[in-house]
């Protein structure tokens, strides 16, 4: 045995240590912070372009025209028959609008770029308000038609620049002119794009909206959740509650966390075979979606669950059977109650990654261009980050901030899933 | 383990059992120590007279097994009616091990296994058709930790009776509540707050909301273990009477770490020692006159 050191040697060494220790607490800080410092940078470089790039498409072009529901173009026959009404050309009517108001396009050429100012979308507006009030025959109106989807590029200034620095401007001369009079005469005006939010899918980027996409997440995410979250805690609560321990449950198990790391698009090729080749269900319907993202929401939700009944105090268990209760009243009357908020969070982050999850969606057929928007679980619907994709994927420019836009609403909803995670925790949580 | 060796020689070290005059406890029933040979047959490794004259639980040749680990070997002992038994012994000895035998609360434990024979009122405990929740309510347990549900003072004490079907209706629930919180002491601290989570009191006042939760479902027997070493020595105090108020009704066994707890509250004391039971006894004896080496050793607090 050395010889016990002295204090002021003791006192050396420590203060020496003491150096070391703290350079290490302080470099270990740096890193900490330098690599908060990255994440945030990265969230905020995606926040800004998407909102740089989105923002826009939450207004639209309008162009206000005269039009003079002409009985002659409509209803030649003055039948007022739905089905005349209904397949009368509206478009026409637009036409000649835009010619009173430009006589001197009078070449086939520029009364194509004449009426190419004004979105096709205009004669559906008209063919609807006729069919709902028929009397509207032969009056003129006043009415904001929205623009074309190039015209309300151009209005916005969002052109985009090609290769060599250059707008790549597709409209004519003779069209930007016709713009310019628009605008001057108060007749071109940016405004709210409801057809964005109460829309279904569209080849025109200015008569696509996301709400078809949406609610065909939304039926989506309800057959999961009403399927995923009891079978999962059902399961969770017989795995580390009831079952006898032996191999097949350590089987089990390991299989259920393996299925949590399986790539969703193997999901999609199972609900594919399963759901649609066996059981004949149909294509890019919800109802397929949900039990396809069940498939994969389930090992989460599971394996939260035994985390969260894992986590009850076994006091408490200990408690419940020492008065007699039954497993069955143990588990159900204090354990459950006690593990529910972190079931809860699980589940809803389950279902978070589900409702941003579009690979095994592309294999059921979600994929399709659905212009209604769906009425049920059965109808056929796409999903918000699938109507991302296939956005992203058009060739119309005017897309590329609709694209941007349906991000933002997908993240708005994720944000709002996560809140509610966070909400309930907090609301259900108890301190024993 | 020097002590653990001289354990086979311990026959040498015995002494014929001594019949009490009196006993510690006031308003105690006579003990009746069966002779000497009795004992041996039943439990040839214990010191002292295993057997109680009335009693409800009968433990023969009780083993427990946790894996490898032999935790309790070859026990033998009665708890009488009315009778506190106070159970001490160093840490590991098998103490806790012991009582949870008493109502299978060993069953939730993976790799336990007990063998032997244990017996509540002449009825197998571990045979197959005796019921455990049967079981558990009529020998209820309080633990070392108070561990009150996250609930309601009054549901935490409600919910033994209601879940046994005890009250047919409200009125008896409320009884049978505020009689038990009344038994255990509690009831001029929380009459006005029975609403309150009952995490929200102070340990010992858990402690005795346990209580409260244990005798409303009216067991025959209560297992404690350890149920004031969590406690400050005024809420162990209240306990203390309280046991002995209880002891009028049930009987008791209770685990402790406090050999001056032993003395005060049990009428009969046993001393386990690395999984055996030593010596068991009158408390008067065993604290002024053990009849073992180990037992010597612990109470006059040469290791423990």
């Amino acid at each position: 045995m050395a010889e016990p050191l002295t204090p002021a040697e003791t006192r050396r060494r420590v203060d020496a240590s003491l150096r070391r220790r703290y350079r290490t607490e302080k470099l270990f800080r740096l890193y900490g912070l330098v690599s908060v410092l990255l994440g945030v940078g990265f969230l905020v470089i995606l926040f800004t372009t998407i909102i740089g790039n989105g923002y826009g498409a939450f207004r639209q072009s309008f162009v206000r025209l005269e039009i003079q529901f002409d009985p002659a173009v409509i209803d030649p026959e003055g039948s007022r028959n739905p089905e005349v009404l209904a397949s009368a050309d509206y478009a026409q009517l637009v036409k000649t609008s835009l010619r009173q108001l430009f006589p001197e396009a009078e070449d086939r050429a520029s009364r194509r770029d004449l009426n190419a100012l004004v979105s096709s979308g205009g004669a559906y507006v008209l063919q609807k308000m006729v069919l709902a009030d028929p009397a509207l025959l032969g009056q003129t109106r006043d009415l904001w038609l929205p623009a074309d989807d190039e015209v309300d590029l151009f209005v916005k200034g969002s052109v985009p620049t090609g290769p060599e620095g250059v707008q790549e401007q597709r409209l004519s001369d003779q069209q930007i002119t016709w713009i310019g009079r628009l605008e001057a005469a108060g007749r071109l005006e940016q405004r709210f794009n409801t057809t964005f939010f109460t829309g279904g899918d569209s080849r025109e980027p200015e008569l696509a909206g996301i709400w078809g996409a949406t609610k065909g997440s939304f039926f989506m995410l309800l057959v999961t959740l009403f399927l995923a979250f009891p079978l999962g805690v059902a399961a969770a609560i017989y795995l580390e509650e009831f079952a006898p321990r032996s191999w097949l449950v350590d089987v089990i198990e390991v299989n259920i966390n393996n299925l949590a790391a399986v790539p969703s698009i193997v999901f999609g090729l199972l609900g594919l075979a399963v759901f649609i080749n066996f059981f004949g269900l149909p294509r890019s319907a919800p109802l397929v979606g949900g039990l396809v993202l069940t498939l994969m929401t389930l090992p989460v939700v599971i394996i939260a669950s035994r985390a969260a009944i894992k986590s009850v105090p076994p006091s408490v268990r200990e408690a419940a059977l020492g008065v007699g209760a039954s497993q069955m009243q143990m588990v159900f009357h204090h354990v459950l109650p006690l593990a529910l908020p972190g079931m809860l969070t699980g589940a809803i982050i389950g279902m978070a990654r589900a409702l941003g999850e579009s690979a095994p969606l592309l294999m059921i057929g979600m994929v399709a261009f659905i212009v209604e928007v769906p009425s049920g679980a059965l109808s056929p619907a796409t999903a918000l980050p699938v109507q991302i994709y296939l956005w992203a994927d058009s060739p119309e420019r005017a897309f590329v901030e609709r694209t941007s836009a349906a991000i933002m609403v997908l993240l708005a909803f994720l944000l709002v899933m996560n809140a509610a995670a966070v909400w309930l925790r907090n609301r259900f949580e108890r301190r024993w | 383990m020097l002590l653990m060796d001289k354990d086979k020689n311990v026959v040498n070290l015995r002494e014929p059992a001594e019949v009490p005059k009196t006993v510690a406890g006031v308003s105690m029933p006579p003990m009746v120590i069966a002779d000497a040979a009795e004992t041996d047959r039943i439990a040839p490794d214990t010191v002292g007279d295993v057997t109680s004259k009335d009693a409800v639980i009968r433990v023969r040749g009780g083993n427990v097994h946790y894996g490898e680990t032999h935790a309790l070997c070859n026990i033998s002992l009665d708890v009488g009616r009315n009778e506190v038994i106070a159970l001490i012994g160093p840490s590991g000895c098998g103490k806790s091990t012991f009582i949870r035998c008493l109502n299978r609360m060993n069953d939730t434990i993976e790799s336990a296994k007990v063998t032997g024979d244990f017996r509540l009122d002449g009825q197998d405990i571990y045979a197959r058709d005796t019921d455990v929740v049967m079981l558990r309510a009529r020998v209820g347990m309080v633990f070392q930790k108070p561990n009150p549900f996250p609930k309601s003072i009054y549901e935490n004490v409600a919910y033994g009776p209601r879940i046994h079907g005890l009250a047919s209706n409200r009125a008896e629930l409320d009884d049978i509540v505020y009689g038990s919180l009344e038994r255990a002491g509690l009831v001029n601290e929380v009459k006005d707050r029975l609403d309150e989570p009952g995490t929200g009191l102070s340990g010992g006042q858990q402690q005795r909301l346990c209580i409260a939760r244990t005798i409303a479902v009216n067991p025959e027997v209560i297992l404690m273990d350890e149920p004031c070493s969590a406690l400050d020595p005024i809420a162990t105090a209240r306990i203390e009477d309280l046991i002995d108020e209880l002891s009028q009704k049930y009987a008791i066994a209770i685990v402790t770490h406090s050999m001056q707890q032993a003395a005060r509250v049990s009428n009969r004391t046993a001393y386990f020692h690395l999984g055996r039971l030593v010596e068991v006894g009158p408390t008067d004896k065993i604290f002024t006159n053990p009849s073992h080496k180990l037992t010597e050793d612990y109470v006059t607090g040469r290791f423990g």
